[in-house]
């Protein structure tokens, strides 16, 4: 498909013109009558000390219907416009919205960051490089780092390994199975803040004469006749130990989405094989990962965003200054919001996005595979 | 001695469902393995739900593998964890404001997305590639880096010398302002999402449409939309699950406001103010997991479906 406006050629100069200030008024026109409506219905709201359920109510029927009603309103207008504006224009009130949301609350903090990371601590005078300098030679930085790309080859690989193996396993269970899959993606619909409480029953430890040690491996430890570690003390194991939480949360996401591809393989391709001798491993190897493999690739791509992003686990379990369990998103926290320092968390920020960016064009460019062969 | 008998308690939800049936074709290697991956998983869980339902000081004295050694002793259990966690003020209130910010933060963003998706995928205008890439890409933007300049747009707006960029409107401490930012945090997967489920539709059913003088509003509406429930409904989901378990942006936006605040920053402070204790935590978290726990599990169907549409044809 091509680009081009539709009636892109026979549209005179000052068409173009008016034109363009058609699009942009259609782009910016939904968001700001659309905050303006939530906005008026929640202050009315607010001055009127309304209860909780009907604020609820309320807001979904103006967020809902609103927004929805908006949308309508503004294609209705569109259509009143000259024929030969008209399907230049709509485009740009569907995708418009969008748009200005994200230009507002994204692209604007990006930039703004970009700035600030170029700024001294109190983003008063100018740095120059001095933070990037600090980013790539701090001690903790360089663990940060090391740690972080730890995290991005551990979570997928050892996420996508048990999530295939369960998901092919799983799909010879006669009964059970959606049970057994429900019960590996449970930890998806627990907070981080309640993973933590889970995990701390798991890794606990109590010097003696501080309590009796209730994490389940040190009882395990001492089931065995042996002596309760701490855990989350051993450098730079400890690592691990938060990897497996995060591995423990995103395994039921992997296990699901390949379980549904495994399923979408035609069942004639396997019989043909088995029928020609194949083993149930060369089935798996020869068959089931080949098909699937785009499926595994969008899977994996998801959880090396995730674990570069990876902040709250490392966060809440405590200490990683101490523990040498620091990662790049954490350490950008830490100076931003506890220290203070703009411009060091700001570079922190800035390397970190410039990091996912290959990802994401490697990822773009494999979309755009796939849309050709549509 | 106790972790052994941990394992041997908890796979009973496992094998009651396959009590009475044919044995599967899978074998008993295949069995064997499910089971342990399952006990696995759930182990820690599980210690946490029995704990919640443990006296404060057995908690704190001794693992919660023990009760399986008597688990009939009823002094050993209570509930008096939930009632204080409950009772420990606005636990009520909170599940609501919970919900006051959780619902709009999940539909604004679907409903926004899903045109801006069909546009993606249907409609021919300049720029429309590079527009897509910019968006997906904002994917990777750490929400961490976004919060500090929204905050200050929110207290103090934006300007270029006189011209107002963004009015202030003090919309600290409001739901306003999280649904705001949750939908603009929102909006890069559900646009990659539905793009990718909505783009997959046989592009001959939307040709038709157009033959028959539908105009793209109508295709949107009676066609694109109906089709594209389970992408709908799995972005729903995962948007639901994130705002609610969500304990950062809330912090940052409602936290100054007693009366707006969610479960999350309740349990935080309930955190804070009772110190470790742990038992008291438990029955918290449990509270805390209920609804996305329904919710997720009454919509799970949708959620494959909608997920894979666009990845698994490969």
């Amino acid at each position: 498909m091509s680009d081009e406006v539709p009636d892109g050629a026979r549209i005179s100069r000052g068409a173009t013109l008016w034109l363009s200030l058609l699009r942009i008024l259609g782009a910016v026109a939904i968001p700001i009558l659309a905050f303006v409506l939530l906005w008026g219905t929640f202050d009315y709201l607010r001055n009127a000390n309304a209860n909780r359920a009907l604020i609820v109510v309320v807001a979904v029927a103006v967020g809902v219907g609103g927004i929805f009603l908006l949308f309508w309103a503004m294609n209705r207008v569109v259509g009143l416009l000259p024929a030969r504006f008209r399907e230049g224009v709509r485009p740009y009130v569907f995708v418009g919205p969008c748009l200005v949301i994200l230009s507002v609350f994204l692209v604007y903090p990006v930039i703004n960051t970009i700035i600030i990371s170029f700024k001294d601590a109190t983003s008063t005078g100018f740095a120059g490089l001095d933070n990037y300098r600090f980013v790539f030679s701090d001690h903790d930085m360089l663990t940060a780092i090391r740690n972080t790309i730890g995290w991005i080859v551990l979570v997928p690989l050892v996420a996508v390994i048990i999530g295939l193996s369960f998901a092919t396993l799983a799909d010879r269970l006669r009964r059970g199975e959606a049970l057994a899959k429900s019960l590996i993606f449970l930890p998806m619909a627990i907070s981080f803040a309640g993973a933590s409480v889970v995990w701390d029953f798991v890794y606990s430890f109590r010097p003696q004469g501080f309590g009796s040690n209730i994490g389940l491996l040190n009882g395990i430890m001492l089931g065995l006749g042996k002596n309760p570690v701490p855990w989350l003390d051993q450098k730079p194991w400890n690592n691990l130990l938060l990897v497996v939480i995060m591995v423990w949360m995103q395994t039921g996401f992997a296990m699901v989405i390949l379980s549904a591809a495994i399923k979408a393989i035609p069942e004639g391709i396997i019989e043909a094989a088995r029928i020609d001798g194949a083993s149930e491993l060369q089935v798996f190897r020869r068959i089931t990962v080949p098909t699937i493999l785009p499926t595994i690739v969008v899977v994996a791509t998801y959880m090396v965003i995730n674990a570069m992003k990876v902040f709250d686990i490392v966060f809440v379990m405590g200490n990683p200054e101490g523990r040498g369990t620091e990662v790049i998103a954490e350490r950008m926290i830490a100076w931003f919001f506890i220290r203070g320092n703009n411009g060091r968390g700001g570079a922190i920020a800035v390397v970190l996005f410039l990091a996912i960016i290959p990802v994401m064009i490697w990822n773009i460019r494999r979309f755009r595979e796939q849309e050709a062969i549509r | 001695m106790s972790a052994v008998d941990a394992v041997r308690v908890v796979p009973g939800t496992e094998t009651r469902e396959r009590a009475g049936g044919p044995t599967g074709g899978g074998g008993w290697f295949v069995r064997i393995m499910i089971l342990v991956v399952v006990v696995i998983w759930i182990i820690p869980t599980v210690g946490v739900l029995i704990s919640s339902f443990r006296p404060p000081d057995l908690v704190e004295s001794t693992g919660w593998w023990t009760v399986f050694a008597h688990p009939f002793r009823l002094a050993e259990w209570t509930l008096q964890n939930y009632r204080s966690a409950l009772s420990t003020g606005g636990f009520g209130n909170a599940f609501l404001n919970s919900l006051a910010v959780t619902i709009p933060s999940t539909v604004i963003p679907i409903t926004i997305a899903a045109f801006a998706a069909y546009a993606f995928s249907w409609m021919t205008f300049r720029g429309r590639h590079i527009m897509f890439v910019v968006v997906v890409g904002l994917l990777v933007v750490p929400l961490q880096m976004a919060l500090i300049p929204i905050l200050r747009l929110y207290t103090g707006g934006a300007a270029v010398g006189t011209l107002v960029l963004f009015p202030d409107l003090n919309l600290g401490g409001t739901f306003l302002a999280v649904w705001l930012a949750h939908t603009a945090f929102g909006l890069p997967l559900a646009v990659y999402l539905l793009r990718n489920y909505i783009g997959s539709l046989p592009s001959s059913l939307i040709e038709s449409a157009k033959i028959d003088g539908a105009d793209h509003f109508t295709i949107f509406w009676r066609l694109i939309v109906p089709l594209s429930v389970p992408a709908l409904a799995a972005f729903a989901i995962f948007q639901f699950l994130w705002v609610w378990n969500d304990l950062l942006v809330a912090y940052v936006f409602l936290g100054g406001t007693p009366q707006n605040r969610v479960l999350t920053i309740a349990l935080q402070q309930l955190v804070g103010a009772r110190g470790e204790n742990w038992e008291l935590l438990t029955a918290a978290a449990f509270i805390s997991m209920s609804l996305p726990l329904v919710v997720f599990l009454s919509l799970q169907r949708y959620f494959v479906r909608g997920l894979t549409a666009g990845s698994v044809k490969g």
